[in-house]
Parts: C-alpha cells; structure tokens; sequence
C-alpha cells in the first residue's frame, strides 16, 4: 500500500461519514417503499416526521430524551459487538435494571437525592451486569451460542418483571400493573427545570440529566475500548480470536468482563426511564430501546461519538414517528421497527455490499500510480 | 383416576399440534445451518409467512392461496439473507436479526393499514383454513379402550400441516443422508474449500439450502395462522423461531433428535398451559407468568450443555471467500 496518511484520511472520512449517510438513505428509501404500500406519501411523512423531532424545543427535548437512553443501549450492543460478540439482550438487561433502580427508590424516600443518585447508578450497573453475566457465563464455559440465550433471557426477563409487577410490586387498590409514584426527592432533574432555575424557560420535555450521564458513559467506553488493556484485549479477540489467543489472550475472561460492562451499559437505561420520567416501575418501559441499540451501534460504527449522532436521528425517529402517527394514522410507530430493521439490514449485513463499491470509487482517485 | 388417560391423551395431542410449527422451522434451519449460513432469521420468516397467509386468505377466501402467499413470502426473505450472507459475504446473524427486526414491525404496519384491526388480520371462514382431518376408522376404533383414545386424540383429528411436519423429518433425513444434493449439503457446511475444489458452487449449493429453508419456514409460518389459529394475530410466533432453533442446536443438526428436541419443548408447552392455577405438590400455586417462561428456561438449561456440548458444522457463520 502506498496510500500517503492523507489520501488514507479520505478513505477514512468515506468510511465514517459518506457510507452511513447512503446507508441511510438506501434505508429510508425502503421505507418509502412500505409507505407507499400503505397508500401514504413518503416525502409529506419525511416532512411531518422531521417537524415532529425537530420543530420546537419541546419536540427537540424529547427527541433528546429517547436519544439519551438509545446512547446507553447502543453503546451497549456496540462493547459487545468489538469483541465479536452480539449482545440482543440489552432489553432485558436494561429491564431488570429498572427492577434494582425501582427496588432502591422505593425505599429511598428519606434519602438525600445525592445520595440516591450515585446508588442508583451503581445498583443499576449491577442489576444489568448480572442478567448479562449468566449469558456470558455460559457463552465462556459452556459454550452456548450467545444470541440465543441473550434472546432468552429478555423472554424470562419479560415474565420475571410481569409476574412481580402483576403480583408483587403492584400498588394496592390499582389496576394497571405499576408500583406506587417514588418520593420526589428520588427524581431525577429536568432539563427544562434547570434552565428555569437560571431565569430560562424552554418547553417543558422529558430531557434530563441522565443525559450527562450518557455522555460520561461515551467518554468512559471510549477510554475503555482504545486506552486500556482489557479494551484492547476486547478488540483483539474481535478482530481474530485464533491471533488473540496465540498473544496470550484468555477468550473467556474477556468475554465475560466485556458482557458485564455491556450489561451496565445497558442497565443505566432505567435512570433516564425509571427516574428520570416515569418515577415508578411501568410494564415493559425498555420498549424495544435494547433493538434500538443494535442499529445505533452499526449506524455509529461501534465508536462512541457515531453512536451519539446515531442516537440523535432514533430519537428523532422514535419523537418524529410519535407525531406521525397523529397526522397518518396508518402509520403507526411500528413504522420507527421497520425502518430500524432496514437499517440494520443496510449497515449490517449489506456493509461490505456499498463499502466496497465506494473504496474502489475513491481509490483511483486517491493512488493514481497503483496498477 | 379414570381421567388420567384422557388427560394424558389431551397432553399428547397438544404436544403433537405444538411441536409441528417447531418441527418444520427446525427442519429448514437444518437446511440452512447444514449448508454453512446461521439460520436465526426463521423467527421473521414464520411471521411474514404467518403475514401473508392469513392476508391472502382473509381475501381470496382460500387456504391454498394463502400458503401459496405465505410461502413466497418466506422464501424472499431466504433469498434475501442469502443475497447479504452468500453474494456479498455480510455478518448472517446480523443479516437475519435485522429480517426478523423489520417483520415484527412490517408485519404490523401493513395488518393495520390493510384491514385496520390493530395489526389482526379477519377471522377466517372454514375454506380460508386447513380444518382438523378425521383420519378412516376413528369411529371404528372410538369404542376400543386405550388404542380408540390415542387413535382419536393424537393420532386422528390434526390439519393438514401437522401430517406434513410428521412426513418432513423422515423426508429431509432420507434427503440430507442419501441424496447427492444431502451429501454436498453437509459438505459444503463442512469445508467449503474442498466442495470448491471438486468443481461445485459453494454459491449455489447454499442458495438451494436457503431456498429449501425458506419453504419450510413458510409452512411454518403458515401453520401458525392459517391451520392452528384462524386470524394472524401480532407478533403471533412469539419465539417460536428461536426456540426451533435451539431445538436444531440441541438435536445436533440431525433430523430425528431435532425432533425429539421439538417434542420436548411442545411437551414443556403443553404441561405448561395445563399447569396454569394447579398448585403443584409442595410449591402451591405458581404464578401464570412464570409458568409462562419453562420453555424459554428449558431451551437455556439445554443449550448449557446439561446433556453435552453441540458441535456445528465446522464452516458455519463463516462466508466464503474462493481464494484467487
């Protein structure tokens, strides 16, 4: 290869930028495709939908709000995902995450609020680190395909939180399956209510300041996956594990310290959800943010900064579907899961299908001496 | 105690109607995993076959038709995982999680949209429907003690589907193990490399196992909503497709343990449906949710290797690449 480092930064920059931007749009060209089906026009649904995500400060804070968990859930998939492995269990994860968080709020009434908080941290962290943990376990030492059991787990998942809310936890003398409202002093601040307090008003949302825990989470995976030696191990096992293990690399410790983190990644989602909006344990809250996370993780290319940008468009999507489905009612928001599936699809499974194409595009350009 | 028969007979024949979807699923993702390519997309084919049969159905008014539909259906999604995994060498799980992804919300958009009933498709009349098939002699038999029951219950009295997953496994056993196509098959799973060699298409042997694959998956599919239920109902393969595949896993990649794989989880199914508000001896009664979650629990312990590690076909997950 006789690529100088700038015609190398063009490939570079094709990589990162151009071909997720004609992933997406393939995608949603897709979906127009559905859309026409349906019998809508897919340019006045682009248009309400971009209205609905981005029109007013409200709809951008809650747009920012869905993006805030969708960075714990694709950052997540994507720890995984550099160790070679799928983890499509953050739904479950970030569920029974919501249990430890609710568990600990229920009882934390008196508590000071910074106390609370760091304690809901740790406990959420732990919660999801442990539901992913058994699947690591056994994905190490027993040698069962991983995918199969993650998906597994959401299901037992799913009954575990249904039976406990339904029979357990439930408030008394209520119908829907929810606990009772948690203490205030457990709340998680609004975005809007700090810019109130500095004498701003913006529109009320959902937004609040597990946002910057979401970032802090970005900066920390990004130290963890390139300035450490596990992450770096991690990426090794990824790349080629046969290389891994002949440069002394022990498969399974890795893998099951790397599903872990991946299960606390996932787990914090309940801060954003449980405490930050809900204030109480609601039936399925994840809502499928553990899938989203998958396609934010191949859209963001694995890397921290990629999956807050990937973030932002699903909240768009999931806060722009939202409103749509107001205006066309034949497009309900299981519109946001088919566009999320092709855009798995593109990114995923078809990435070598346009990645290749486009490099050999760029590279007469760019080595002109090359035969 | 003179119930026990007839509920062990009910037990059985709810056993044989629950394990056929995961016997014909299974048998495809044989196919497809024998053949080299992860086969977790048979989840989104069961439910777009399951889609599209009861749509055509509800509107032709014909059975027939809406196989026909179901059918086409999964086996677009097939080709369409071979078109990423085998033309342009893309990650397979991926590829089938994303087909199984955009189903579960295509599925719903396009029910809701077509027939506006939250995502249901209409109940079906008597022809848009397999109907149970009272096999010769129930009545003959009906009178005779213990052989009249099991004749009448489980045997007799099933759809057309359920004989045809019975028919499947001796079928693709005989094909996988004594037809040329079966032998490439494994090989071309095995060491693709050497099939290469030999002057047959690595390409073209995976796409007949996909194409197969898609076909049974489609029947399915087709099972769920047009033979077993009378509407699709959304989201109506409910893991059904994760669990025929660990029932593959589980029966080694071989037909007739993959069936005894099927049988066990349907078994789990069934006692679990009849468990419901029974106290069980010593615990009381169980909760219906967690109940709900034996045979997901099951298909873990299996996997764990309780009863031994599963060996794959040694080129699974891997494309492959003709070396230049």
């Amino acid at each position: 290869m006789s690529q100088g480092p700038s015609r190398r930064a063009a490939l570079g920059w094709a990589r990162a930028v151009v071909l997720p931007t004609i992933n997406l749009a393939l995608a949603l060209a897709l979906a127009a495709v559905v859309i026409l089906l349906v019998g809508e026009n897919p340019l006045r649904a682009l248009r309400l939908l971009a209205a609905g995500a981005f029109g007013n400060a409200e709809a951008i804070g809650y747009t920012l709000y869905y993006a805030t968990t969708f960075v714990f859930t694709g950052l997540a998939v994507a720890v995984a995902f550099h160790g070679g492995l799928f983890n499509i269990g953050a739904e479950g994860q970030a569920y029974i995450a919501g249990l430890g968080v609710a568990l600990l709020c229920l009882r934390a009434g008196a508590w000071p609020t910074v106390l609370v908080v760091p304690a809901a941290i740790l406990v959420a962290a732990a919660f999801g680190a442990g539901w992913a943990f058994v699947p690591a376990w056994l994905q190490a030492r027993r040698g069962s395909h991983i995918v199969i059991t993650t998906i597994m787990f959401n299901f037992i998942a799913s009954a575990v939180m249904t039976h406990l809310l339904v029979n357990v936890l439930i408030k008394p003398g209520q119908q829907s399956p929810e606990t009772r409202e948690f203490d205030s002093s457990t709340w998680l601040l609004q975005v809007h209510e700090v810019f109130h307090a500095v004498g701003l008003e913006i529109g009320h949302s959902p937004f609040n300041v597990s946002s910057l825990l979401a970032l802090a989470a970005c900066a920390l995976v990004w130290v963890y996956l390139w300035r450490t030696r596990w992450g770096y191990e991690l990426r090794a096992l990824g790349h080629n594990e046969t290389a891994a293990v002949y440069g002394g690399i022990v498969p399974a410790r890795i893998v099951i310290v790397a599903m872990s983190i991946s299960g606390a990644l996932a787990g914090l989602v309940s801060l954003n959800e449980v405490m930050g909006v809900h204030h109480r344990l609601l039936l399925n809250f994840p809502g499928g943010a553990g899938y989203v996370g998958i396609a934010v993780a191949l859209i963001g290319r694995n890397h921290p900064v990629g999956i807050v940008l990937a973030s932002v468009l699903f909240g768009g999507l999931y806060q722009g579907g939202t409103e749509l489905s107001f205006d066309m009612p034949k497009l309900t928001r299981d519109m946001v899961v088919v566009i999320q599936g092709l855009i798995i699809l593109v990114c995923g499974a078809f990435e070598h299908a346009l990645r290749r194409p486009l490099e050999a595009l760029l590279r007469p350009a760019a080595s002109p001496g090359q035969a | 105690m003179s119930e026990t028969p007839l509920i062990a007979a009910l037990l059985a024949a709810a056993t044989v109607r629950g394990a056929a979807p995961l016997v014909l699923a299974a048998l495809g993702g044989l196919f497809a995993e024998r053949s080299g390519i992860v086969d977790i997309g048979i989840e989104g084919k069961m439910l777009a076959s399951a889609f599209a049969a009861a749509a055509t159905a509800a509107v032709t008014g014909s059975a027939w038709a809406g196989l026909a539909a179901g059918l086409a259906a999964s086996v677009a999604l097939a080709l369409a995982h071979g078109f990423a995994c085998i033309t342009h060498h893309g990650n397979q799980v991926v590829s089938g999680m994303a087909l199984n992804i955009t189903m579960s919300g295509l599925t719903a958009v396009l029910g809701n949209a077509w027939f506006q009933q939250g995502g249901q498709t209409p109940l079906l009349g008597t022809g848009g429907r397999f109907a149970p098939i009272q096999l010769p002699g129930t009545a003959a038999l009906a009178g005779v003690p213990g052989l009249g029951l099991l004749y009448g219950e489980v045997v007799s009295g099933h759809n057309l589907l359920v004989y045809a997953a019975a028919a499947a496994v001796p079928v693709v056993a005989w094909i996988v193990y004594r037809t040329r196509f079966g032998l490439r098959l494994r090989a071309v799973g095995e060491s693709p490399g050497a099939v290469d060699t030999a002057g047959i298409s690595v390409p073209r042997t995976r796409y007949r196992a996909l194409l197969v694959s898609g076909v049974l998956c489609g029947l399915s599919g087709a099972y769920l909503s047009i033979a077993h239920n009378a509407a699709f109902i959304r989201d109506m393969s409910a893991g059904k497709g994760y669990l025929a595949l660990a029932a593959l896993i589980f029966g080694q990649w071989r037909p007739g343990p993959t069936l005894g794989a099927c049988l066990l989880f349907a078994f789990a199914d069934a006692v679990q449906t009849r468990l419901q508000g029974t106290p069980l001896p010593g615990v009381g009664v169980v909760p219906v949710q967690l109940i709900q979650a034996l045979p997901h629990v099951l298909t873990v312990a299996l996997l764990a290797g309780v009863v031994g590690r599963a060996v794959a076909p040694r080129a699974i997950g891997v494309p492959y690449v003709k070396d230049r």
